[in-house]
């Protein structure tokens, strides 16, 4: 029995696939197992291959890889998808009895389980609950406790009533018996411990880390990948005195941001691609008029509309460098579903200290991943606010003009000038998008001009010399290898990299949350033979960004075809990028 | 405070630099008026303004003020009437910026209902950009780049708000001084979305929708029997393509503005140093 556990739900967009899978991952990670879970979907909303992964061990798990062990398949499709992942001790559950199940081919030798799921649902109370059969099957395959999976059936179903989760129940002791009975032992003997997890994903630590960090106004426009920060804060923020607009489009939603924003609200806005083209056109204004905003693109594959649910990190460029004119700006994008977190309170508090957009820049593969942490890593005592320089009625006379004017845009050294909230007695004040003086009042004059101009700029020298936007560090620091990525792919990196070392393969892993400012790997990159840069996208965004930084050519990786990165996949790469002369990948 | 505010608090320092005679002049003095008249203070007031000779208006007043891209200044006042409630918003743009490039928001902002004044400069021309047509020209207006005319009709947008469920629509002239400053201030006191369309004339590029020609064309419904309160008799106003009126069109006395329908009490500005109480609540829920 291998020390994790791949197991994964298949069948149709409609069948259930996502809610079945997610009662398991609760089931598992309630009984003290790490969980990591992953979906292959299709855009559309019935019909369609789609599918709900679940990898699980005591120990933590970060990544994806390319191993199933045990299936549920409800349609023939799920086998043929999944085909290549299957290996000869994997097992099969599918629904024999169903009329396009009767001639299913199981691949190499996988053990095929023949269980009525639907027959047996209906004795239970209903054809509904055949997934839950399914469900009852695994774990006696599994030798995961039934017990664990009762709770996360009261948790799903509880609102519905006594009497539904008890038919739950016993359609999962159906499937488990039928299977105890029909097949007998199987090898695997899932262990539990007393660790209680919370399993979240990364759009959820997204929305329950603005909210920790004080968001109270959030406005945005479905699509896919984001949607699932606005549905999280929808009714949560509301608690803390918030509110979610749903507003006409995107050019709408990041100006009602802005507007919260600029009326002393911390506000955020999220979107993916398409959504971030529409808002480009105001991230100028937010830098010009110094608002502070959160403004965050949970990417998805492009150009246009792309593959709307399938993964990509394409959309770097356009936080890095998207809007006319100059920017002053900040873009963060969290490596991990717990940074997803951490990194957004980070990104409220560099909005409002420097007064510019801060983008937070997320992907499809880190918004629909579910993992499990213990829920210290979210200590909310450990949520600081910093609002920057706010002043208010007592202190507002400092920055006075000679005729009692308030300076919004003064020009101050460090490039940040004050802030006062509308409604603030004496601080009256206009503020544009069009260049403007200390008082924020339109200019054409050059000196002006270059005064305001540098003068924003220089928060992002401020910033450099204040905040410590560093990498995070894996592997060995002494290794000739050196391999740089951003965003998701930090778990499945540092997996692949404990399979290379098994292979003899010693790499130094850097994982780089700050994409602007970023940390300056010059002595990084000078103290290594080969440099490798990993993500996905087919250019090399970030690779383009270092060696313009560091002026020195640097391998890269890249994946497009819709799908993250995986551990076993990336050592593999790795291996074959290091074993090949450096000239015939350039 | 609010008792010794006189309108002009609401000037700043900075000159007008609009062409000598054009309408915006009046309609600015209006909107003065209005929120002197109501109560409010520079302190508690926030100008938003779009693009466009009309979208200089927030340079030229004294209160909070931010004057942003052309077309999105809607959005930008239902965020800050959001976020803070107690402040008075008043949003103010061109025909070009509200009808055109904004229509989209005008429609849901009309239709959102968040208690704020839209004030819109119409002069039936794109001012800034030296003379094009604009959504409200007429037919066979000629331009620089429609030198037979737009040739498709104007949009008619008290008629686009009142079937996008306004509860608040009215007429008004920027040179009829006294009247305008009512109608404005009527607009600041629904409560809800007060939507005033303003004949506002460019003397420098449109030569058809003069002041003559308002003053001449006008009709001031103070002095027929129309009932603001009955939709049907608005609706046949705002329809009757011929006439120009002046005054409220419609209002809804049930009016309930969104921010109060979705709860909101009081400005979000205020958090806590850290997480908020119960925060740790939200963590739990993932158990
Ligand atoms: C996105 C964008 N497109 C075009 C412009 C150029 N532009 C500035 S003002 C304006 C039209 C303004 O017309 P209107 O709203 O009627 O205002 P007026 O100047 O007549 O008061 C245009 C097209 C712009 N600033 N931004
Ligand atoms: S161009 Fe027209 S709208 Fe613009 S300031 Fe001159 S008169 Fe007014």
């Amino acid at each position: 029995m291998p020390e994790d556990l791949n197991w994964a739900i298949g069948g149709e967009a409609g069948d259930g696939i996502d809610s079945t899978g997610k009662i398991f991952a609760q089931a598992l990670s309630r009984a003290g197992r790490h969980v990591f879970t992953s979906k292959d979907f299709a855009s559309r909303i019935r019909g369609g291959y789609t599918a709900y992964k679940v990898r699980t061990s005591v120990d933590r798990v970060e990544s994806v890889v390319d191993r199933l062990d045990i299936l549920i398949a409800l349609t023939e499709r799920t086998i043929h998808e999944n085909e290549d992942e299957l290996h000869e001790d994997s097992v099969i559950i599918y629904d024999g009895e169903r009329s396009t199940m009767q001639d299913v081919e199981v691949p190499g030798d996988a053990t095929a389980l023949e269980v009525p799921l639907k027959r047996l649902a209906e004795d239970a109370g209903g054809a509904i609950m055949l997934n839950v059969v399914a469900l009852g099957a695994a774990c006696e395959v599994t030798g995961f406790p039934i017990e664990n999976l009762d709770e996360s059936l009261e948790k799903r179903f509880g609102d519905k009533g006594e009497a539904i989760v008890e038919n739950n129940k016993e359609a999962a002791r159906k499937g488990q018996d039928y299977v105890q009975e029909e097949y007998g032992e199987f090898d695997y003997d899932m262990e539990t411990t007393d660790e209680d997890y919370v399993l979240l994903n990364g759009d959820e630590a997204i929305g329950m880390g603005a909210i920790a960090a004080g968001c109270r106004f959030y406005a945005g426009y479905p699509i896919t990948p984001a949607t699932d920060v606005m549905e999280y804060m929808t009714g949560r923020v509301d608690q803390f005195g918030g509110k979610v607009v749903q507003a006409e489009d995107e050019l709408s939603a990041i100006n009602m941001a802005l507007g919260a924003a600029r009326a002393g609200a911390r506000a955020m806005t999220a979107t993916s691609g398409p959504g971030i083209d529409l808002m480009t056109e105001t991230f100028g204004l937010v830098a010009t008029s110094e608002t502070p905003l959160v403004i965050c693109d949970v990417m998805r594959s492009g150009p246009s509309t792309g593959m709307p649910t399938k993964q990509e990190q394409g959309d770097l460029n356009m936080t890095l460098y998207g809007g006319h004119g100059e920017i002053p700006r900040f873009v963060v994008a969290p490596t991990t579903v717990s940074e997803c977190f951490w990194k957004t309170v980070e990104a409220f508090n560099l909005a409002e200290k420097y007064q510019t957009p801060v983008f937070l820049v997320s992907d499809l593969a880190m918004a629909v991943t579910e993992q499990t942490f213990s829920p210290e890593t979210f200590d909310m005592d450990e949520v600081e606010i910093d609002r920057g320089k706010v002043v208010d009625e007592n202190d507002i006379d400092a920055w006075l003009d000679e005729k009692g004017r308030f300076q919004a845009h003064f020009a101050a050294a460090d490039g940040i000038s004050p802030r006062a909230f509308p409604g603030t007695t004496d601080g009256a004040h206009m503020t544009t998008g069009l260049e403007h003086d200390e008082l924020g009042r339109r200019t054409e004059d050059t000196d002006i001009r270059i005064e305001q101009v540098d003068k924003r700029q220089r928060k992002v020298e401020t910033a450099r010399e204040q905040e410590d936007f560093d990498y995070r560090e894996f592997g060995d620091p002494d290794a000739d290898t050196l391999v740089i990525s951003w965003g998701s792919n930090e778990g499945a990196l540092r997996e692949g990299l404990t399979l290379l070392e098994e292979d003899g393969y010693d790499i130094r892993f850097l994982s780089v949350p700050y994409i602007f400012p970023r940390p300056d790997l010059t002595e990084e990159i000078e103290a290594a033979e080969d440099v490798i840069v990993v993500e996905c996208n087919a250019t090399g965004q970030f690779a383009d960004v270092i060696e313009h930084d560091v002026l020195e050519r640097v391998q890269r990786i890249n994946k497009y075809n819709g799908v993250r990165f995986k551990a076993d996949e990336l050592a593999t790469e790795i291996k074959q990028t290091l074993d090949t002369p450096a000239e015939a990948t350039q | 405070m609010s008792s010794d505010v006189r309108f002009t608090d609401f000037k700043s320092d900075k000159q007008p630099t609009w062409c000598p005679g054009c309408g915006d002049f009046g309609t600015m003095n209006g909107m003065m008026k209005a929120l002197a008249e109501t109560g409010n203070d520079p302190d508690n007031t926030f100008i938003v303004a779009g693009i466009g000779c009309s979208g200089k208006i927030g340079t030229y007043m004294h209160s909070y003020a931010l004057h942003g891209v052309h077309g999105r200044a809607l959005p930008v006042g239902i965020g800050v009437k959001m976020a803070n409630p107690d402040l008075e918003v008043m949003v103010s743009g061109g025909d070009g910026d509200g009808y055109s490039i904004g229509a989209g928001h005008f429609i849901h902002a009309v239709r959102r209902n968040v208690d704020m004044s839209y004030v819109v400069m119409d002069n039936r021309i794109y001012g800034l950009t030296k003379g094009q047509a604009s959504p409200t020209s007429r037919e066979d207006f000629e331009t620089s780049t429609s030198p037979d005319g737009p040739n498709q009709p104007p949009v008619n947008p008290k008629a686009l708000a009142l079937a996008s469920g306004a509860t608040f629509i009215a007429q008004s002239f920027s040179s009829n001084a006294q009247r305008h400053a009512e109608i404005v201030q009527k607009a600041v006191e629904h409560d809800g979305f007060g939507f005033v369309n303003v004949y506002s004339p460019c003397v420098t590029f449109n030569d058809v929708d003069t002041y003559d020609y308002f003053r001449d064309a006008i009709v001031d419904l103070d002095e027929t029997d129309h009932d603001p309160s009955d939709r049907d008799q608005a609706k046949d106003k705002i329809l009757e393509s011929e006439k120009e009126y002046m005054g409220v069109l419609y209002q809804d006395e049930d009016s309930v503005p969104f921010e109060e329908r979705e709860g909101v009490e009081g400005s979000m500005a205020e958090i806590p140093d850290g997480a908020p109480e119960g925060a740790m609540d939200l963590v739990r829920e993932f158990y």
